[in-house]
């Protein structure tokens, strides 16, 4: 008896927590439109061919890794047939998430290679894609980063790939405009702890405003850390000319609203990580000047905004998954773009079979609405422009510059 | 007569573990010699049973070790995944072939310890073929036994101050070193040695062990076999300290520590040597983890891996070494691959499943786990082995 | 010196916060001789009722409402995880508060999606303020004075009325007390109830301050709100208090310094010099082993 009370309870638990949630359902189902993708059923008769999107559905970079998965789901949207030596096959979206933990990253891969499919998309974030790449290689699949800008996914393997810019790239991009721009001569750089992704931008970009003569320092805060105040009052007393935050959207939310109640007003510099909706919201209403280096801005292709815009806006998960408004985030872009390779890449090869796309992914050549795409030897994107843009902290981003390598 | 009875069990048992080994290969293998096409899809070398297999080894050294200081000694500490992060950094750093460091270190211009035994025993025995195959086993071995060994050098500086706290102290000491390896192993100022906030990667991994014809073509598939031997090895080692004077000795401290002191057990070594012991072999245990995710990162190794372990004692049954290890497979096969249709939208006759959508699967598998703790307090074995529960059966069967 | 003073500041203020959650683990261990793990997920799940309440009704009616649930929660986990446990081993109902940690943490992801939510802005406490030439929120200032207070009403409670005694009876011995006819079940859930009500305001300010909230968001809190609890000698209220500040103010020294990235192993070094130096804490009271 006191067994099935004890039992009623914990259930009872579980259910009010599930109902406070619930009493705002259409918000709190953010994850729902993640996972449909392996249901959708096939249409009778068909051929499938299966593209697997290795996206973080939870955990730190969910909120990014959804955006990217918007792209791709609007594109199999568009497109969602593929053409194979005169055959038709429709195109299906298995998606599999990786938790943004390297841990769990593995056994996401293994998850997307058991379902056999043909190619896989992603990740968001580097760390999830390195753990993963092996089990990808093993199984003779090829891996198409979109948006991961670590150094060291593509290098020594010949299995992945990436449409995006390096982070040294990155980083030289907004050093260049740190100095250009503010003149700069000290930056107060802050990353998280042993997050490879912060550490190597910050890395790069030490290394280049050193070497043209500033003077650069360093911080790290903690895992789930959330108070910045004395980290965010060292730079206001250090007086740096610019503080580099590459971040994970949920810290880059909180250094904003803390820097705006600490009357910060050295400007705040970015990575491609910074260009999303919720740091938006958070820089809306501010006086803080922010501005990031990315991919994509809005307008650069009128076409896909407006198709864009209307899934978005003609979808309730999809609005949720890409933070309640119709703002275009620079990775939908990409993820958007990562598909259209991936048919390329498919038509290319003339079959359905993983190896025959991974050999023809490398001359695969496409101009996507970010700007032209191939891949160079070690299966990096041939990228050479940055935009760097910044918020008008009412809700929108506005173009800056945009920077050219060298 | 008991001294037989013994050796027959012991027989026994080796018996089982060269059985369970030699299934493995064979399960393993079967994609190798059957055609490619009528394999069925769960036994290709990609699918998730053979990442469950695999992390499951893994993991049940760790839970073990584990087991043989919180179940056996009755010390409770929250350090494994700290030493777990010592021996997957001593593996990765002595395991990098030299070619690749530059690369793996490419923010610190190489690395400063510019060696590997790989390379070593290559000098001596070649690289390619059998030669190369014998420099990277023996290489990877030594390897291992010295990540181990570092972990066990830790603890023993670690116990020094903190073996000394009751209890709950003892927990939060060491889970507070844990998290201060951690942060070492995370400082920039090192990154020569550790690579920083970077991953250390391209050493052997357990697909390097499977046997490939000069094409390439992968003939005989060890990769899952390796860390089975390993953790067999290393579990029957623990076995015979449990059924050594030292093991009685373990238990009588975790019965009553003051008791065990007026009988003369000499409580701050035995302590030591439990906490040591068990610290080598989570130390291997973390090398052989590095190997399954191919990589070694310091950001991984956090509390919740501690917490994840533990669970797996307490579900397998504190003091049971069987029960950790089925504890062990039970519990990775439920996190990471029976339980994952939960996690994508369903529709079974055009009606869409409620609930089911990403993370309903962790919220489902916590649910068990609560469950099991409720209401199966004494975990699956509680703290008998397997053969004693086979014992019985027989005894009852032979009563009829 | 007005970096100093912002360190100083944000670190009694963090302090403040930590000390409203070190209670409720430090008033749990002093009955049951658990560490309630959940404790810091509790936080956190007040954080999202303060959100998810907020967007449907007004501030004076969401906040009461938040302190009500999370205490209900409280009460629940009590009476679910921890109360059928009470004649097994202490590790047990250890793993129990992990498992239950665990749930709260999976189904804060399954319901918010794994994004992180914004708390809402509580008007007045938001507000910024000058200070000594530093800016700060109001929160921040107020939230010492609004510590203090509520460990002098507890402490009132604790030393003056019945079930205060009632308490202190059970913390010290536990059979005895339920000899002498006190209801232990009925203690230990005020107990939680009062835990939870002080994690409930705890998570107000906090999250006022620091607006994200994500699931594990109070893991990071929790943990340090426990040493804090360890620091000064756990079972002991002021004790915990002391160790809160102790904690904040090292945390935030440390991060003003070059060595970020000890923040946590820092205040680690400093429990187990504590602990070392003195095993039950600074204000812990000595136990002796009865044979």
């Amino acid at each position: 008896m006191k067994k099935l009370l004890s039992l009623a309870l914990a259930s009872a638990m579980v259910l009010s927590l599930a109902a406070c949630g619930g009493g705002n359902g259409a918000s709190s189902n953010g994850g729902g439109s993640n996972a449909s993708g392996a249901s959708n059923p096939a249409p009778a008769g068909d051929k499938v061919i299966k593209i697997g999107v290795f996206e973080p559905a939870s955990g730190d970079s969910a909120s990014g890794g959804k955006k990217e998965t918007l792209g791709m789901q609007f594109a199999n949207s568009e497109t969602p047939t593929v053409e194979v030596g005169g055959e038709t096959y429709t195109v299906q979206l298995v998606l599999s998430d990786n938790g943004s933990t390297t841990d769990k990253a593995p056994s996401a891969a293994a998850d997307l290679v058991a379902q056999n499919v043909a190619i896989v998309l992603g990740s968001y974030g580097s760390g999830v894609s390195m753990a993963a790449s092996d089990t990808f290689k093993e199984a003779g699949i090829a891996a198409m980063g979109v948006t991961c800008t670590n150094p060291n996914v593509t290098a020594g393997n010949d299995h992945y790939f990436r449409i995006c810019f390096l982070d040294n790239f990155q980083a030289q991009v907004l050093a260049n405009f740190a100095m250009d721009k503010f003149r700069a001569k000290t930056a107060y750089c802050l990353g998280e702890t042993g997050n490879e992704y912060d550490q190597g931008l910050i890395a790069f970009f030490e290394q280049i405003f050193t070497a043209n003569g500033g003077k650069v320092i360093k911080d790290s805060f903690p895992t789930n850390n959330s108070d910045f105040n004395s980290y965010l009052n060292k730079a206001k007393a250090e007086n740096v000319d610019v503080i580099f935050t590459p971040v994970s959207i949920a810290y880059a939310t909180q250094i904003i609203t803390q820097a705006e109640s600490l009357g910060i007003t050295a400007p705040f510099l970015g990575s491609d990580t910074l260009d999303d909706n919720m740091v938006l919201d958070a820089a809306n209403g501010t006086s803080i000047q922010l501005y990031v280096s990315t991919f994509y801005q809005e307008g650069g292709a009128p076409a896909f905004d407006e198709g864009i815009k209307n899934y978005i806006n003609s979808n309730s998960t999809a609005k949720d998954a890409n933070g309640g408004n119709d703002t275009i985030a620079a990775v939908t872009a990409m993820g958007y773009d990562a598909y259209y390779v991936a048919l390329e890449a498919i038509k290319a090869a003339g079959s359905a079979d993983p190896a025959a796309i991974k050999a023809a992914l490398g001359s695969v050549t496409y101009t996507g609405v970010s700007g032209d795409i191939a891949f160079d030897d070690g299966g990096d994107a041939v990228r050479d422009t940055a935009y760097i843009k910044h918020s008008t902290n009412t809700g929108a981003w506005e173009l800056e510059t945009v920077q050219q390598a060298g | 007569m008991v001294q037989q009875k013994n050796k027959k069990g012991a027989y026994m048992a080796l018996l089982a573990c060269v059985v369970m080994l030699c299934g493995i290969i064979l399960l393993e293998n079967i994609c190798v010699m059957l055609p490619q096409d009528s394999v069925p899809n769960v036994l290709k070398p990609t699918s998730q049973l053979f990442a469950v297999l695999k992390k499951g080894a893994v993991y049940s050294l760790a839970a073990v070790s584990m087991n043989l200081l919180n179940g056996f000694t009755g010390l409770f500490s929250l350090g494994q995944a700290g030493f777990m992060l010592l021996g997957a950094y001593t593996y990765a750093i002595l395991s990098v072939p030299v070619a690749d460091r530059a690369a793996v270190y490419y923010l610190y211009g190489g690395s400063a310890v510019n060696f590997s035994f790989q390379d070593m025993f290559g000098s001596i025995f070649g690289t390619e073929g059998v030669g190369g195959a014998v420099s990277m086993g023996l290489g990877v071995m030594i390897a291992m036994i010295l990540a181990g060994c570092v972990a066990a050098m830790f603890a023993y500086f670690i116990g020094l101050p903190v073996l000394r706290l009751k209890s709950d102290y003892l927990a939060i000491a060491t889970l507070g070193f844990a998290e201060i390896i951690k942060a070492v192993f995370q400082w920039q100022a090192l990154g020569p040695v550790t690579n920083g906030a970077n991953m250390i990667k391209s050493f052997p991994t357990f697909s390097s062990f499977n046997i490939t014809d000069a094409s390439g073509k992968v003939v005989l598939r060890l990769a899952t076999f390796f860390p089975f031997l390993i953790s067999t090895i290393c579990i029957a080692m623990i076995c015979l300290l449990i059924n050594s004077t030292y093991g009685r000795a373990f238990k009588a401290i975790r019965e009553d520590e003051t008791a065990a002191e007026a009988m003369g057990i000499n409580l701050a070594k035995h302590k030591m040597l439990s906490f040591c012991t068990s610290a080598f072999f989570a130390g291997v245990s973390g090398a052989m983890f590095a190997m399954f995710v191919t990589n070694a990162q310091a950001k991984v190794y956090t509390t919740t891996m501690t917490y994840e372990i533990l669970l797996i004692v307490v579900i397998g049954g504190i003091g049971s070494i069987s029960g950790s290890v089925l504890a062990t497979f039970l519990y990775v096969a439920c996190s990471e691959w029976w339980l994952r249709f939960l996690d994508s939208e369903t529709v079974i006759g055009g009606v869409k499943l409620p609930f089911l959508r990403a993370g309903f699967r962790m919220v489902v598998f916590s649910i068990i786990i609560m469950i099991i703790v409720l209401f199966f307090r004494k975990g699956i074995m509680g703290d008998k082995e397997l053969p004693d529960l086979l014992k019985r059966r027989t005894r009852k069967e032979a009563a009829k | 010196m007005e970096f100093a003073i912002s360190v100083l500041i944000s670190g009694i203020s963090v302090g403040g916060q930590y000390a409203l959650i070190a209670i409720g683990y430090t008033m749990v261990y002093g009955i049951l001789r658990l560490i309630n793990f959940a404790h810091g997920d509790v936080f956190m799940v007040a954080g999202l009722l303060g959100i998810y309440l907020t967007a449907s009704m007004p501030l004076y009616l969401s906040m009461p409402l938040v302190l009500v649930f999370t205490v209900l929660l409280g009460f629940c986990i009590e009476r679910a995880a921890y109360k059928p446990l009470r004649s097994a081993p202490r590790m047990s109902v250890m793993i129990s508060a992990i498992g239950v940690s665990y749930l709260i943490q999976n189904t804060a992801t399954y319901i918010t999606g794994g994004q992180p939510m914004t708390y809402p802005v509580i008007p007045f406490l938001s507000d910024t303020v000058k200070i000594a030439g530093t800016s700060t929120k109001w929160v921040t200032i107020l939230t010492p004075f609004l510590v203090l207070l509520l460990v002098v009403a507890l402490t009132q409670l604790i030393n003056h009325t019945k079930t205060g005694m009632a308490m202190r009876a059970v913390a010290k011995d536990f059979e005895t007390a339920q000899l002498m006819g006190i209801r232990i079940n009925t203690i230990i859930s005020i107990t939680f109830i009062i835990g939870s009500a002080l994690a409930a305001v705890g998570s107000m300010l906090y999250f006022t301050n620091f607006q994200a909230i994500t699931p594990t968001a109070g893991a990071l809190p929790g943990l340090r709100a426990f040493v804090a609890a360890v620091v000064g000698g756990i079972g002991s209220i002021p004790g915990a208090v002391v160790g809160a500040f102790i904690i904040g103010i090292c945390e935030n020294v440390i991060k003003s310094t070059e060595f970020t990235v000890f923040s946590d192993a820092g205040t680690f070094a400093l429990l187990i010099l504590i602990l070392v130096l003195k095993p039950t804490g600074l204000f812990g009271e000595k136990v002796t082993d009865k044979v």
